[in-house]
């Protein structure tokens, strides 16, 4: 504990850092990442997937990282989930530093995760169930979230009866379901075909609302970044580096049409232009 | 109609599906009554099908061929069993452990190679000629494999299934039973079927040394006194043997993974 507050002084942004949280009416947020950093040890030598890098997500915010393949925005997702360990910082939930995956940190993967022999009803409340959370509750959680994704009367389908973007519904209501402090997804709707992802787009955002959870999202498509997101950071090819933080302040709810709007433009414009450069980078 | 038959991967009919199967049947039939009533082999080596099937109502008429079925199935069962209760749980752990694996990958590689008939020697001067010899040759001759082939499966399971476990509250003995044992179980139930089958070939085996009972044993005694029928019909019942405990294994298989066909059924 020592060593940290001697690595924050060398960081000008985290000395000032340090300081504010004395003051007391700075207000605590949901998800802080101080200085998290990897590196993978390869034959070749060291490798830095992923430079020191620090940001914060608020209470209920939708925050989206958008960065081009292979530049470390899933190992930033991983560590916070603690399924990675980094090899620098700390992850503070609520204030309290993450020690190893838990289910207040829900994840919902690229890849179908659903369990192929459990049906869509158990899927959901696996999480539960394994918390002890009694029968009737269950099948209470499981009937608000089967009508909040919109797959009712599936319950008894199993993943394998399952189209991929239904798939991803009962993943995301599996997560939800457990009641997580955040929810963490890993390009989501990154195997769907683009007519589907637009949908998931619109459920996913429904069940944002609805839930208030605090979602960080992975995505290396613009406009799901865009059209998702209060705020997104753009990330640097390797090592990954956060690049930019773009507030997006499109109105709420948001509707499939505001994609067309000269607004919605300006921002495309811009990221593609910062993500371009990266994209370009990682190319050479 | 018939080239669709023969493009890769494409479905058939059921109908013509099982009549490829039973014309096969028929073919190796035809093969042998050509090779046998033509007397074109001596019946001395190759007796006639018909002259197969007398002796075997004679064998089952006369009941002396149950005691031999009975006392092979239970070597082979026990010895299965024994193979299947240690190596499935040791398979499951050194798929994923890597501890495990690194501590017995390696042995077991290795001993796998050695033939489990040499071991028949050994086995006798350490456990005689009993009835625990007989089993402990079924059970050299698929717990190595069977072990390797259920770390295979287990090492299988998608990792972000394991993952997301953890994130749904998921603790170490949980991911164990909830997770990588229902994800692996086809892949065992499948790797039991198999190795179950290789069970059986070992019998004869098993039974060639010092058995005075069993269908290995029988089939060395036609061979003493010049009754090919007899070693064909015991040939033929270890392979029906076989084969009916693949279909109930393949049964089970079906009965209980359903959730791995699209229709459910």
């Amino acid at each position: 504990m020592v060593a940290q507050k001697s690595e924050f002084t060398t960081t000008g942004k985290f000395a000032s850092k340090s300081e504010e949280i004395i003051i007391p009416q700075i207000i605590t947020p949901k998800l802080e990442i101080r200085d998290v950093g990897k590196i993978y040890k390869t034959k070749a030598g060291e490798t830095t997937a992923l430079e020191k890098t620090s940001f914060t997500v608020a209470d209920g915010e939708f925050v989206t990282i958008l960065g081009p393949s292979g530049c470390g925005k899933s190992t930033i997702l991983r560590i916070v989930a603690g399924l990675e360990e980094s090899n620098s910082g700390q992850v503070l939930l609520d204030g309290k530093e993450i020690n190893g995956p838990g289910p207040d940190r829900g994840m919902v993967f690229q890849s179908y995760t659903l369990f192929p022999w459990l049906n869509v009803k158990d899927n959901i409340t696996f999480g539960l169930k394994l918390n002890g959370v009694s029968q009737k509750e269950r099948d209470d959680l499981a009937r608000h979230y089967l009508q909040l994704i919109g797959l009712e009367g599936f319950e008894k389908h199993y993943p394998i009866q399952l189209s991929g973007g239904m798939k991803q519904r009962v993943a995301i209501a599996r997560a939800l379901a457990n009641d997580p402090k955040i929810l963490l997804m890993d390009e989501p709707f990154g195997a769907l075909d683009a007519q589907t992802r637009t949908i998931m787009q619109e459920v996913l955002l429904k069940a944002w609302e609805e839930s208030k959870k605090t979602i960080l999202f992975i995505t290396h498509d613009v406009d799901e970044s865009i059209f998702l997101a209060d705020s997104v950071y753009v990330m640097t090819a390797r090592p990954g580096r956060l690049k930019k933080k773009i507030p997006i302040t499109l109105e709420r709810p948001r509707e499939f049409s505001m994609k067309s709007t000269p607004e919605f433009g300006h921002y495309k414009d811009e990221l593609l232009s910062l993500i371009r450069e990266e994209s370009l980078k990682s190319i050479k | 109609m018939a080239s669709k038959w023969l493009t890769p991967n494409k479905e058939i009919p059921k109908k013509i599906y099982t009549s490829a199967g039973f014309i096969t049947f028929i073919f190796v039939l035809g093969i042998w009554s050509l090779l046998s009533y033509s007397e074109f082999v001596n019946p001395l080596f190759l007796p006639t099908p018909t002259a197969v099937l007398a002796t075997a109502t004679e064998m089952f008429v006369s009941g002396e061929i149950f005691a031999d079925i009975g006392i092979s199935f239970s070597r082979v069962f026990t010895g299965f069993m024994i193979a299947a209760l240690i190596g499935i749980p040791l398979g499951i752990l050194m798929g994923s452990l890597r501890i495990m694996e690194g501590a017995f990958e390696p042995i077991i590689g290795f001993i796998r190679y050695m033939p489990a008939s040499a071991f028949i020697p050994l086995l006798i001067l350490w456990i005689g000629l009993g009835e625990t010899e007989k089993m402990a040759v079924i059970f050299l001759g698929t717990f190595f494999q069977l072990t390797l082939m259920v770390m295979d499966v287990t090492k299988n399971v998608q990792n972000d299934l394991i993952d997301v476990s953890y994130t749904l509250g998921a603790k170490n003995a949980q991911i164990f039973t909830k997770v990588i044992l229902p994800a692996s179980l086809p892949g065992i139930v499948d790797t039991l079927r198999i190795t179950f089958g290789w069970a059986w070939t070992y019998l004869v085996v098993a039974e060639i040394v010092g058995a005075s009972s069993g269908l290995g044993y029988m089939i060395m005694q036609a061979s003493r006194f010049l009754q090919p029928e007899k070693i064909i019909v015991g040939i033929l019942i270890i392979g029906l043997l076989g084969l009916i405990t693949d279909i109930m294994f393949k049964s089970i298989y079906r009965a209980s993974f359903s959730w791995m066909r699209k229709d459910g059924f």
